[in-house]
């Protein structure tokens, strides 16, 4: 079912000295929301720029439909582009924009214009097809970017920080619209950013980069529950680190954990290439609660004193010091009806689940 | 006192600019070949006079056909240097930038002087309009970029990307989206170098052989105080014209910039 539509073989890409993509292998699938997630600078942009055409590559082959794009310009590639500052020709109006591509199409002007009124549909835009373009807002101007790339049926559609521009509110509705825009068309997305949150959210899989290099390709869950490395798991949502000594190594692995003691860890929870000494376990906030007095917890309880807490309406952050160490760590707890929210300075306990645990090698 | 000092000020200064330009008008009108006061009566004749002098027309129409020459090549060329230098990198490219802007202040004289010495001693070529042409199209070429490179600065990248994106070549990338952008940008370098060519004095004496231009004919009759009179009616038309000019362009550029929805950062007026 799922057919290779993107391929990329070793993907160099240099300026001058400096690399910007250091050999990308990378996959990308018929029909498939695929994000490129990264910092500033990780050459997440570079690497959608070489698919577009825009960049040149260095060294590598970037295939798309089995046909090596090696001599295809921008022009010629069945990829579309929404740009980052969603260039909208300022000097047309909204409906010659969402038609700029049709015009070297064979169609009729009143296909044309069907064409563009479907379009504009599809954006939720009916009716602004006369209007001047830069008397559009930021939220309008993207939908018709979006309008004009899809205008074309691309194979694939580029999208470069799409919504970076965009304030909280409009951003998430726009990141539920896009989705179901990628349902509805059926084409395969790829969406740089660096908002991991939006990346999570739409995504069928995430591609994270780091200085160039692909760290870790994986779905949303995978990608938030088993980073395969420190700097993704740090990357990707709020991720507590606790020092550990690896004691054994097998099917599974032991460890002991500074503050909260003796571990066993499954499969999954570790690399294949760990190795017994000095470690680090990962742990997520949510994947821990503060118990209430009458609470009994579960196998793993950890007494603790709250350092600080943050209230914030739906959930509250604390920030606890283990039992018998010096380690600080987050957990966040909902804010239930009838559970008192802690103040600084309290004895409290803390349950965890080994399950929740990832090992990362020093 | 200290805002009533500053209204003096700024009086004075508006009057030192723009009294002697009044003074055409006055003594074009004015019934006497003393240019001096007081005014002695009204007349039409210094304009009839004009009409009259077939060298004037001949001065006038080389004039003219030399700045629109000079002015289209010149904005040609800035175009070109223009768009190489917002978006293009290459070797040398500020030191090649400095040297193309230089003649904006470089003396005149000085290129006139070398200019003429080339035409004549180095390449051995007779005087005409178009010697004139291409000291006009040196000097009005750095306005030209100076003015384009705003324009062309002002365009996002993106929106050629996207043209290309779009199917579009380069060449047709330029047609639809980057040309119309700049239109303002060249009509405002097309206006300013007419006007550069059209008054240019000092290359223009020393380039014009058997012709001369407006500038040099006007230069030639102050010899004649007879004459005097007409030269203001003369200065009277080419104020007025002047004035129309700059407003039309004006006009062109503000609407450019209100369809484009692109901020007014100014232009030369």
């Amino acid at each position: 079912m799922t057919k290779p539509l993107i391929q990329l073989k070793n993907v160099t890409k240099n300026y001058g000295d400096v690399q910007a993509l250091r050999g990308i292998d990378l996959t990308i699938n018929e029909g498939e929301f695929f994000s490129l997630l990264g910092p500033s600078g990780c050459g997440k942009t570079t690497l959608l720029r070489t698919i577009a055409g825009f960049e040149d590559v260095s060294g590598g082959t970037v295939m798309i439909s089995d046909k090596d794009m090696a001599n295809v310009p921008a022009n010629k590639r069945p990829t579309n582009m929404v740009f980052q500052s969603y260039a909208i020709f300022p000097h047309l109006s909204v409906a010659e924009n969402v038609g700029f591509g049709l015009r070297k199409s064979q169609m009729s002007k009143v296909e044309k214009n069907a064409a563009v009124d479907q379009a504009l549909s599809m954006v939720g835009l009916d009716g602004y097809g006369s209007r001047a373009a830069h008397a559009l807002s930021g939220g309008q101007r993207q939908r018709v970017a979006l309008a004009r790339a899809l205008i074309l049926k691309p194979k694939v559609l580029l999208l470069d920080e799409p919504l970076s521009a965009l304030d909280k509110k409009l951003r998430e509705q726009m990141q539920a619209e896009l989705r179901n825009l990628q349902r509805q068309v059926g084409i395969t997305f790829i969406l740089v950013t660096h908002d991991q949150e939006e990346a999570l959210i739409m995504s069928d899989r995430i591609a994270v980069m780091f200085d160039g290099e692909i760290a870790q390709l994986a779905d949303p869950q995978t990608l938030y529950r088993r980073p395969n490395s420190r700097q993704v798991a740090d990357f990707i949502g709020v991720m507590n680190f606790l020092p550990a000594t690896v004691t054994s190594v097998g099917d599974t692995v032991t460890a002991h954990v500074d503050g909260l003691g003796a571990v066993s860890l499954s499969g999954d929870q570790f690399a294949k290439d760990v190795q017994t000494g000095t470690a680090h376990v990962g742990i997520r906030p949510e994947t821990m609660s503060i118990l209430q007095e009458s609470d009994t917890g579960g196998a793993n309880v950890t007494a603790a004193v709250v350092e600080d807490r943050a209230y914030y309406g739906d959930m509250t952050y604390y920030d606890v010091r283990l039992d018998g160490g010096d380690h600080i760590i987050t957990i966040s707890m909902k804010n239930l009806v009838d559970r008192a929210v802690l103040e600084r300075g309290e004895k409290t306990r803390v349950a965890w689940n080994a399950r929740a645990l990832v090992l990362f090698n020093d | 006192m200290k805002s009533r000092g500053l209204m003096i000020y700024a009086v004075v200064y508006l009057l030192f600019l723009y009294a002697p330009v009044l003074l055409l008008p006055m003594f074009a009108f004015n019934d006497s070949t003393i240019i001096a006061f007081p005014l002695t009566g009204f007349t039409t004749d210094w304009f009839s006079e004009l009409r009259n002098t077939p060298a004037l027309h001949t001065a006038v129409k080389n004039s003219v056909f030399i700045a629109v020459i000079s002015a289209v090549l010149a904005t040609l060329l800035g175009i070109c240097a223009a768009r190489a230098a917002t978006k293009f990198d290459f070797p040398a490219k500020r030191g090649v930038m400095g040297f193309i802007m230089l003649p904006l202040v470089l003396p005149e004289i000085i290129v006139a002087v070398s200019l003429l010495v080339v035409m004549v001693q180095v390449l051995n070529l007779p005087l005409t309009n178009w010697s004139v042409i291409a000291a006009h199209v040196l000097i009005c070429t750095p306005f030209s970029i100076a003015i384009l490179n705003g324009a062309f600065q002002n365009i996002d990248g993106a929106l050629e990307e996207a043209a290309m994106d779009l199917g579009e070549t380069r060449w047709s990338t330029f047609r639809l989206v980057t040309f119309p952008l700049v239109m303002p940008g060249i009509i405002s370098s097309l206006l300013i170098s007419f006007t550069i060519s059209l008054d240019e004095f000092i290359i223009a004496f020393f380039m014009t052989g058997a012709n001369p231009t407006m500038p040099v004919y006007i230069w030639g009759l102050l010899r004649f105080p007879s004459k005097l009179p007409a030269v203001m009616a003369l200065g009277t038309i080419l104020v007025v014209l002047s004035i129309a000019l700059l407003i039309l362009a004006e006009f062109f550029r503000r609407r450019g910039l209100r369809r484009a929805g692109l901020k007014d950062t100014g232009g030369f007026l």
